[in-house]
């Protein structure tokens, strides 16, 4: 990509490839994350999970874990306030029916899955506290338990929550136009198929802790999450204590990636701290319980009709899925209902139907995770369009190009709108960029054992929540005495860039010289920090452009009016550049910044200390557009798939920082490489054991299992946004799976509906197209 | 912070050989990379542990007086690959062992190690086996040399009697003496993985390059602990090189193996497998020993 | 009854003694009793990287490494590359320049890997260094602007670029 991009003008921070603000302490390992700021005398938690995947807690027997040396106390599940709590990143509702679901306790005496958490353990010393998490003997009531979505639904499965028969969390059809007449058309093309997506778990480097200490009788938590002042009210809630009672730090945190979107052991924390009066404690999860006792993405089944006509137009289409909830709600059904309303919006259809289910197993629970629903939907869809070419016998592209979400086209629910044609777009800058045309025609003639493959797919992403949510947010800026600003924003840095680019859109607005002249506070704590909902849906760079404008113009406001005391200049004749004051019409620099803040500051007669801070609500959302391009090598005898290149195209509107635009692009590659490739959480299926629950077993993507990443930009403004832009935090990981089955499609003609397509999915595959034949197999069979 | 009772550090192999001796519940750790993750899953949590990482007279790799090559047991497997010993004789040692794990295991975990926790994925493992490699163990009563085939015993235990530790891995001079071998590890990433199956072959050909003189080929996961094929050898021994042998040789792999279903992969997949790379160790094999295909 | 050593070792050029608790892994120690927090805990059974440190001019994996095997061992972390006037070196600055850094929870890791390459003054293929690089985990940055810094770096040492 070209960095040095053309929409960056002279004097303009925004638009540039700047270094981020905390670069340089990341670099110098300086960075402080949540155990870096741990009281040395802190107390360890320590957890005892559940070693069945369902059933009750009959007992638990202490006596062992009390005598060990350094324990200070055990809490059993026997023992937790009656309080069910929700857990969900999303903000609080007014309304009762769009509140998330309570159905958490702090420690559980009906066990839901294997690794559900039914004491703890508070020690001295991390050792003490492990021999005494063993030393626990817990007996059990157990009961049957159910790992798949459709089997959790059937009459008889066993049952997880007493409140939702089939276990059945929620429900949701979509109807368009008339399904069932439309499919009656004379000479209509079925094409059918059932895609499977896996359970995935987000594996941010820095697992999920925190720590708890009570202060003038209030508890503070600092914890690595996403979502500091969502956390308050859930801690708050949990606690059965006022909100107030309770304050949340959030400093620099290694990864989130949706996991940390959402209450995960900061109200066990909190409350562990309460019943050793107060003294600080901490709980550290481990690797093995971040994969299991955390979040996952959820796997969504989904099952697709799609009738064609003989000129390719979709005539009807009806869509199945079925999301597995895990244990849970978490963030239910609103991951799966984002899936379905992807379907007649990205390839438009007038007669469509749609139904969704997210149903409760005995899984891990899950909830957000980058992409929302969206990667799985893409799958799915992507995978069905591909098959729908087939049968026509056009070329995938050639058939995307036909019935993909045309330019002026206007979703009714959100009101987002298509306002450039950025599909065909990106297709396009994509297919020129990997030579797509030449290599489908060359990669067709390969018949041998080793054969290449190049495949595409697309997708849409949402920016922020609205309308199903408020959107809602608010910061702060001070002036400095040196002319430098210092700002707090209620959305948070979690690796993806975020306080770069705001510190480049609230420069621009103010007028100062560069991004370096604004100072972020990076750290939110939720005393101080005006209050924000924090990193999720994509939403930040989009959100805090509208009241980074809003506060920055307060205080320009503010500053020109002072200077208009101070030069006797009427205020609509100045302005603020390069951090000058300056007359307009000739462009006299009448004071700087500096002397304005100093003037204003020690003004013996009118001191000021010039500061602003706003909210702003929005009640807009905006359509970011994609795809990815895949080509592969598929060595057919060793059922192993090669990814040769891979390249996204984003029309994510206007770049803020074009560098770090394109970084976040190439993670979410190779998350999309993992979900496409290789990522998958396994369960015993005789004991809902997790199987793979570490770093070696689960096959995230290293370094030698990626090509180079390519980032394309189509540079489309937004126009709802004061800057332009649009989503990008997540849609880079959406579109990479389908285009990867997509280019092993073309390469072997074999359609893998299942991902990961790992080797033994291949094998699988192969054996029964007879692309390998092995004749020892068949004879033990 | 690991759970561990004590820690006795050996100050020389004799020294180890006493503290077995007087802490025969003690587990031997040499660079702790399985040791130390076993402990902190608890599974050794509360045990003794005897150090025997200092002893650098079991590192590095030499030639004896009858030039069979010497592999001390604490050598690191990044300092065998570099070594040019390791490089000049049995370059696939090397390389089959520059496929463990990532860099930073490479340089902690030992070949000693490796061989003494009795695991069937070890990388070296299979190779060892294919070169029919000798076992140095030292106790109480001085050395005693084993092959690798009886080294192992079963899963996760091999032969060390209660006052030895393992001090050398000897690579006979007839065993790699014009031979020239491949290992392909299969497994699902390309780095930090354990293998799904590892397969190590080589062969010695006539001097006119047309015939297999010796074919040996050995696996890793192709059974409780790392085995040879050896039917599939007699198969290749003094067969001409070419493909027809190569096929032969490849599907014969079965009469010998036996994986084992489990959630890491079936049975038939580690089959499939295990004739593919196969074929594919004993082409390049050949190819290397100046063969023709 | 705890077990404690006294171990003598230089750390980042200084040479430092200290009793140690025989249980303590490396990372424990330097985190712990030499406050040198960038060497992260990211699973630590040596499948993550973040923990890594140079120990004899090659890299470690400091959760699996014994405190007491650091007995008269060279040590450098991440705190060790600063000059004494907060100066970074080539890396660093690589690092920041190729927007390589993301949440920075792996980068202490993958900053001393690439001074261990850098070191040996040799020139390796982008594969190569994919290779030498892969006893690291990264989740946020696809692992291209990581790759795109050390090869840069590599390719300046060597009076290429």
């Amino acid at each position: 990509m070209n960095r040095d991009d053309h929409s960056a003008q002279a004097g303009h921070p925004v638009g540039r490839s700047e270094v981020r603000v905390d670069a340089f302490d990341k670099v110098t390992g300086r960075t402080r994350y949540y155990e870096d700021r741990m009281p040395g005398d802190a107390l360890y938690a320590r957890i005892k999970h559940s070693t069945i995947a369902h059933g009750f807690v009959k007992s638990i027997d202490t006596s062992d874990a009390e005598k060990i040396p350094g324990v200070v106390k055990v809490l059993t599940c026997f023992d937790v306030p009656d309080i069910p709590f929700p857990t969900a990143g999303h903000p609080w509702s007014m309304d009762p029916d769009h509140q998330d679901v309570k159905d958490r306790l702090l420690l559980n005496r009906h066990v839901r899955y294997y690794g559900d958490d039914v004491a703890v353990v508070i020690a001295e010393n991390e050792v003490a506290a492990n021999q005494g998490v063993r030393a626990l003997k817990v007996e059990y009531e157990e009961l049957p338990f159910v790992l798949d979505v459709q089997e959790a639904m059937k009459d008889g499965a066993p049952r997880l929550h007493d409140s939702y028969p089939n276990n059945i969390l929620r429900h949701t059809s979509i109807q368009k136009g008339d399904y069932a007449g439309a499919i009656k058309e004379p000479g209509l093309i079925r094409v059918e198929g059932w895609y499977e997506t896996p359970t995935v778990q987000h594996c941010h480097i820095e697992n999920h802790g925190c720590f708890a200490y009570e202060e003038n009788g209030r508890l503070t938590v600092i914890s690595s999450t996403q979502i500091p002042h969502i956390i308050r009210r859930v801690v708050g809630q949990a606690l059965g204590r006022p909100w107030a009672d309770i304050r949340i730090v959030k400093p620099y945190i290694g990864g989130g990636f949706g996991n940390k979107q959402d209450a995960l052991y900061e109200p066990l924390c909190a409350w562990c701290c309460a019943q050793v009066g107060g003294r600080c404690v901490r709980i550290d999860c481990s690797r093995e319980e971040t994969f299991v006792s955390n979040r996952v993405r959820h796997a969504i089944r989904f099952h697709i009709i799609t009738w064609l006509r003989k000129d390719g137009a979709i005539a009807a289409r009806k869509v199945e899925c079925f999301s597995n909830q895990g244990a849970y709600a978490s963030h239910g059904h609103s991951i799966v209902a984002k899936a379905m309303g992807s379907f007649p919006q990205i390839y438009p259809c007038g007669n469509f139907e749609g139904d969704a289910y997210t149903v409760f197993t005995n899984r891990p629970a899950a909830g957000a995770m980058r992409g929302y629903g969206m990667p799985q939907a893409s799958f799915a869809d992507d995978s069905n369009i591909d098959e729908c070419a087939r049968a026509l016998g056009l070329d995938p592209m050639d058939y995307r190009d036909k019935v993909i979400m045309p330019k002026g086209f206007v979703d009714g629910f959100s009101k987002n709108e298509n306002y450039y044609d950025s599909f065909r777009m990106c297709l396009e800058k994509g297919a020129k960029a990997i030579d797509y045309r030449r290599k489908a025609a060359e990669y067709a003639k390969d018949t041998g054992p080793v054969r290449r493959g190049i495949g595409l797919a697309a997708f849409w992403y949402n920016t922020a929540v609205y309308p199903i949510s408020l959107e809602t947010s608010s910061n702060r800026m001070q002036l400095n005495l040196d002319g430098t600003v210092t700002m707090q924003c209620g959305e948070t840095e979690i690796g993806q860039g975020a306080d770069t680019a705001y510190a480049q859109m609230a420069a621009e607005v103010i007028g100062l010289r560069s991004y370096k002249d604004v100072h972020v506070v990076s750290c939110q704590d939720t005393d101080i920090t005006p209050t924000g909902l924090g990193a999720y849906a994509s939403r930040q760079t989009y959100v805090a452009g509208f009241y980074i404008r809003q506060t920055g113009d307060l205080l320009r406001k503010k500053i020109l009016d002072y200077a208009c005391e101070v030069t006797r200049q009427p205020v609509h004749n100045m302005d603020i550049a390069e951090g000058n004051i300056v007359r307009v019409p000739d462009g006299r620099v009448l004071m700087s910044l500096s002397e304005l803040a100093m003037t204003a500051q020690y003004n013996p007669v009118h001191s000021e200390h010039i500061t602003a801070e706003s909210t702003y609500t929005i009640r807009n959302n905006a359509y970011s557009f994609g795809c990815t391009f895949a080509e592969v090598e598929v060595d057919i005898p060793m059922c192993r798939v090669k990814l040769v290149d891979m390249i996204n195209v984003h029309d994510c509107g206007r770049l803020i920082n074009p560098a770090l635009a394109e970084a976040q692009v190439h993670g979410g590659m190779s998350m999309a490489i993992g979900y496409g490739l290789s990522e998958q959480l396994l369960f015993d299926p005789k004991t809902g054991r997790p199987l793979n629950n570490n770093l070696l077993d689960y096959k995230l993507s290293t370094f030698m299992d990626h090509p180079d990443l390519r980032a394309e930009f189509i540079q489309n403004p937004e126009p709802t946004s004061p800057f332009g832009t649009k989503a990008l935090g997540e849609p880079p990981a959406c579109s990479g799976a389908p285009a990867i089955r997509n280019a092993i499609y073309n390469a072997t003609g074999i359609a893998i509906n299942t991902i990961p397509i790992t080797p033994h999915v291949l094998f699988a595959e192969f054996s029964r197209a007879g692309l390998i034949k092995d004749e020892w197999t068949k004879e033990e069979k | 912070m690991y759970d561990l009772k004590a820690l006795y550090e050996a100050s020389s192999v004799q020294n180890a050989v006493e503290l077995r001796l007087e802490h025969p519940e003690a587990q031997i750790i040499a660079g702790g990379s399985d040791v130390l993750v076993q402990m902190r899953e608890g599974k050794r949590a509360g045990k003794e542990l005897i150090s025997i990482y200092g002893l650098d007279e079991l590192r590095g790799v030499s030639l004896d007086e009858n030039e069979n090559i010497r592999i001390g047991s604490l050598t690191s497997f990044s300092h065998i690959t570099r070594d040019p010993i390791i490089q000049k004789y049995i370059n696939v040692l090397g390389q089959a062992v520059d496929m463990v794990g990532g860099p930073q295991i490479r340089n902690i975990g030992t070949i000693g190690g490796n061989t003494c926790n009795g695991v069937t994925s070890a990388d070296s493992a299979s190779t060892l086996h294919a070169w029919e490699a000798i076992i140095e163990l030292t106790g109480s009563e001085g050395k005693r040399l084993l092959p690798i085939r009886d080294f192992y015993i079963k899963a996760g235990l091999v032969d060390i009697h209660p006052d030895e530790i393992q001090t050398a891995i000897i690579i006979p001079r007839a065993s790699y003496e014009n031979t020239y071998g491949h290992y392909i590890k299969y497994s699902m990433r390309n780095a930090m993985d354990i293998a799904t199956l590892g397969c190590s072959a080589n062969v010695r050909l006539s001097p006119d390059k047309k015939t297999i003189e010796r074919a040996r080929i050995a696996y890793g996961v192709a059974g409780p602990v790392p085995m040879r094929a050896e039917k599939a050898e007699a198969a290749a021994n003094g067969r001409p090189v070419s493909m027809e042998t190569v096929e032969t040789f490849a599907r014969t792999v079965l009469d010998d193996i036996n994986p084992r279903d489990s959630w890491r992969a079936s049975k038939a997949f580690r089959q499939h497998i295990a004739v593919e790379t196969a074929r594919r160790c004993m082409m390049e094999s050949i190819l290397l020993a100046g063969g023709e295909l | 009854m705890a077990q404690y050593k006294l171990i003598h070792c230089n750390i980042n050029g200084k040479d430092v003694e200290r009793m140690v608790d025989v249980r303590a892994s490396l990372t424990d120690m330097l985190r712990n009793d030499y406050h040198l927090t960038s060497v992260k805990k990211g699973c630590e059974v040596g499948e993550c990287g973040a923990c890594n440190v140079l120990i004899d001019g090659e890299c470690f994996n400091s959760c699996i490494y014994l405190a007491v095997w650091a007995e008269g061992k060279h040590i450098r972390t991440l705190e060790g590359l600063l000059g004494p006037n907060g100066e970074l070196s080539d890396i660093q600055q690589a690092f920041m320049e190729e927007t390589a850094v993301q949440c920075g929870f792996c980068t202490p890791g993958f900053i001393m890997t690439a001074v261990e390459i850098l070191e040996s003054g040799r020139e390796y293929t982008r594969e190569e260094l994919r290779k030498l690089l892969s006893g690291h985990l990264c989740r946020c940055t696809g692992y291209e602007n990581i790759l795109n810094a050390v090869e840069k770096t590599m390719k300046k040492r060597l009076g290429k670029a």
